[in-house]
């Protein structure tokens, strides 16, 4: 190991290198591409997974969505095509059958509405809610609070608004807490602003209110619009969600084949799809990331191997003055593993460069596609320490074919 | 310093073997100054280069500095040539990418010096051939005879036992012919044993003894004028 350290050893391969700069250049740029390949498609994998984790991050993933829509069968004297809601005794249904396997349940009513304050106002979606949405879509509060169960059992006039309404209502740097805004022509107090979702978020800019106060405002009886379910750890999602609908087509009186009357749509499933498809996406990447780096250091031993025959006269040469096997291949060992060390370095940096750009290109805001693209230093490490001991191996090949030949021989080739 | 008795060398011709070297006898004691001479095909560099330890003999026994050669590895005869042996080429066999000093410091480098002392070293045998003004150019800016006297330098740098030049002159007209075998002359005069091939019988005259050879033996083996007059 002593010959590493030894200036001479390096005062020979600059030596050589810097004759052949053009070989020198396409070993390079060989490496450097392969390596510089896999950062980025890491790096963008990652990105991708992250936009991806970040948009369903606050969100329940094994989490159901349920409303109704028109039967498609004709079913114990009903017409096909018949319209009809969800309620709240479907709920209590729902919670004591599936106890043990519902988690969170919020049943949910929406709809527009004109909202006023002072002179200003905006058309806005007013949604009735219990506490437990919080649980399910969590929402990051600038001011306030979200309703609480208080709020259900007193059918307060309370209501928490988003960060836009906000803004759109209120005079600047207007405290909203404890102001009073008009939805629908009746006063709530405002008792919580929260920030828009960079989520996935179904309700966008929406008014909560306590569903109990809805239910009195909007008249709407025990009628819900529609529900969200999540399950319990270990729970397999799309069996309950077919078990749901299946109890929730008994209780209508939905023919069990129906396939229009209920609308559901399984988080967990969507995000299983998506999943896959990164999984995939990454094999890809390591595929031909790896492809890639081999025939860099496949391109870097084939040079050698030409360079060694070029080279052959002069190694002849060396060898008439002394220079041992071992010195040899030492030497062509250690060109071939410090030009993919040099080559692999630049490649590192090159890609780390490139997903910089793609950070600030792509990275930022809200609806970013690529969040924080970035690699593993451990992932960059192994693919590193792999180049390097490929490098290796592979100008053992030529720095072998450098030492067969017989010194004469060697001498006699011009 | 060497002594070959009985060898042979055949060279290996797709099935046929071709007989170079046919049972030569030759002693060469320390500071003698031997030219070979023989027309061409007879073995002159056949020999030289068993004698150089970059050939292996196939029959016969071989002793350099009175070790004897045989079944030797690459690295023991790599060992060997730096220690004992100094190569002076008719294609001067400089390395082109390497200046003037750094090609006379190589055989250093392999011995293991360090490189200022090596440099050191190789700078004053470059003065001995009387260049050390062109220590940093590059063998294409010099000329032939300038290269030669290069590859004498670097030849001589390790203070090897035995020089050996196969044609060293085979390349150079007749004034830098002259100049490089003044310097052999001088090296021989200092007690280095020189071995040469030549085909010049001119410059054969100015070395002290003359083996001839034809079909792979020794035909004759004669002091020369020079060495008589001593
Ligand atoms: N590597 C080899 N393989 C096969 N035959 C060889 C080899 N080297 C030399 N020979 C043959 O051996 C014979 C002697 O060659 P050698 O080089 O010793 O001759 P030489 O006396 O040096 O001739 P010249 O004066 O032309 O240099 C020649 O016939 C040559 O063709
Ligand atoms: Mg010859």
């Amino acid at each position: 190991m002593k010959f590493l350290f030894d200036s001479d050893t390096w005062q020979e391969i600059y030596g050589s290198i810097r004759k052949n700069k053009v070989r020198t250049g396409i070993t390079i740029i060989g490496v450097l591409w392969g390596i510089f390949l896999l950062v980025v498609l890491l790096g963008a994998a990652r990105g991708l997974e992250n936009s991806f984790n970040k948009a369903f991050g606050n969100f329940a993933t094994n989490s159901v969505f349920v409303w109704t829509q028109s039967t498609d069968t004709p079913f114990k004297g009903f017409q096909k095509g018949r319209r009809f809601r969800l309620n709240m005794k479907d709920i209590q249904v729902l919670k004591s059958e599936y106890a043990d396997q519902i988690k969170l349940l919020a049943p949910r009513n929406q709809t527009m509405n004109l909202i006023i304050k002072d002179f200003k106002s905006g058309s806005f979606k007013v949604s009735g809610d219990f506490p437990v949405l919080d649980q399910i879509q969590k929402k990051k509060l600038i001011y306030g609070r979200f309703l609480n169960q208080n709020d259900i059992n007193s059918s307060a006039k309370v209501t928490v608004i988003s960060e836009d309404i906000y803004k759109q209502l209120f005079e600047k740097d207007k405290m909203p807490i404890g102001e009073s805004i008009k939805i629908n022509n009746i006063n709530y107090k405002v008792i919580g602003v929260y920030e828009p979702s960079n989520t996935i978020d179904f309700d966008g800019d929406t008014a909560y209110i306590p569903f109990s106060t809805f239910k009195k405002v909007y008249n709407t009886a025990n009628n819900i619009d529609w529900m969200m379910i999540t399950a319990n750890e270990g729970i397999d999602i799309e069996q309950m969600e077919s078990d749901v609908l299946l109890t929730l087509k008994n209780l209508h009186k939905v023919h069990p084949e129906d396939e229009r009357a209920f609308g559901s749509v399984n988080l967990g499933k969507e995000i299983a799809k998506f999943t896959g498809f990164l999984t995939g996406m990454q094999f890809l990447t390591w595929f031909v990331g790896i492809a890639t780096l081999i025939a860099g250091v496949f391109a870097i031993g084939n040079i050698l191997l030409i360079t060694v025959k070029e080279r052959t006269k002069e190694i002849g040469i060396r060898r008439a003055l002394g220079a041992t096997p071992k010195s040899i291949r030492q030497q062509i060992i250690l060109e071939s593993v410090f030009l993919t060390t040099v080559a692999g370095m630049i490649g590192i940096i090159l890609g780390a460069t490139v997903l910089k750009i793609i950070d600030t290109l792509f990275g930022q805001g809200v609806d970013a596609t690529l969040v924080n693209p970035t690699v593993n230093i451990p992932i960059i490490l192994t693919a590193f320490t792999t180049l390097v001991i490929l490098g290796t191996l592979i100008g053992l090949i030529p720095a072998h074919m450098a030492t067969i030949v017989k010194p004469i021989e060697a001498l006699r080739e011009e | 310093m060497i002594r070959i008795e009985k060898l042979h060398k055949s060279y290996p011709i797709g099935k046929d073997s071709l007989h170079v070297l046919k049972g030569i006898d030759l002693h060469i004691k320390e500071g003698e100054f031997v030219s070979i001479m023989g027309s061409s095909g007879s073995g002159k560099s056949t020999l030289l280069n068993i004698v150089g330890l970059l050939d292996i003999h196939d029959e016969g026994d071989y002793y350099l500095n009175g070790q004897l050669i045989k079944d030797l590895n690459e690295k023991k005869a790599a060992i060997l040539r730096n220690k004992f042996l100094g190569f002076v080429f008719q294609s001067f066999n400089l390395i082109s990418y390497k200046t003037a000093l750094e090609n006379v410091a190589l055989p250093l480098y392999y011995k293991g010096m360090n490189r200022k002392e090596r440099l050191k070293v190789a700078m004053d045998y470059l003065d001995k051939v009387g260049l050390k003004d062109w220590a940093s150019h590059l063998p294409s800016e010099l000329s032939g005879g300038q290269k030669q006297r290069v590859a004498i330098a670097r030849a001589l740098v390790t203070n090897p036992k035995v020089v050996l030049a196969d044609e060293p002159t085979g390349a150079l007209d007749t004034t830098t012919t002259d100049s490089v075998m003044d310097l052999l002359k001088d090296i021989n005069d200092e007690g280095m044993t020189v071995f040469v091939i030549t085909h010049e019988e001119e410059v054969a005259e100015q070395t002290k003894r003359i083996v001839r050879l034809r079909d792979g033996v020794i035909i004759s083996d004669t002091l020369t004028k020079a060495a008589k007059a001593l």
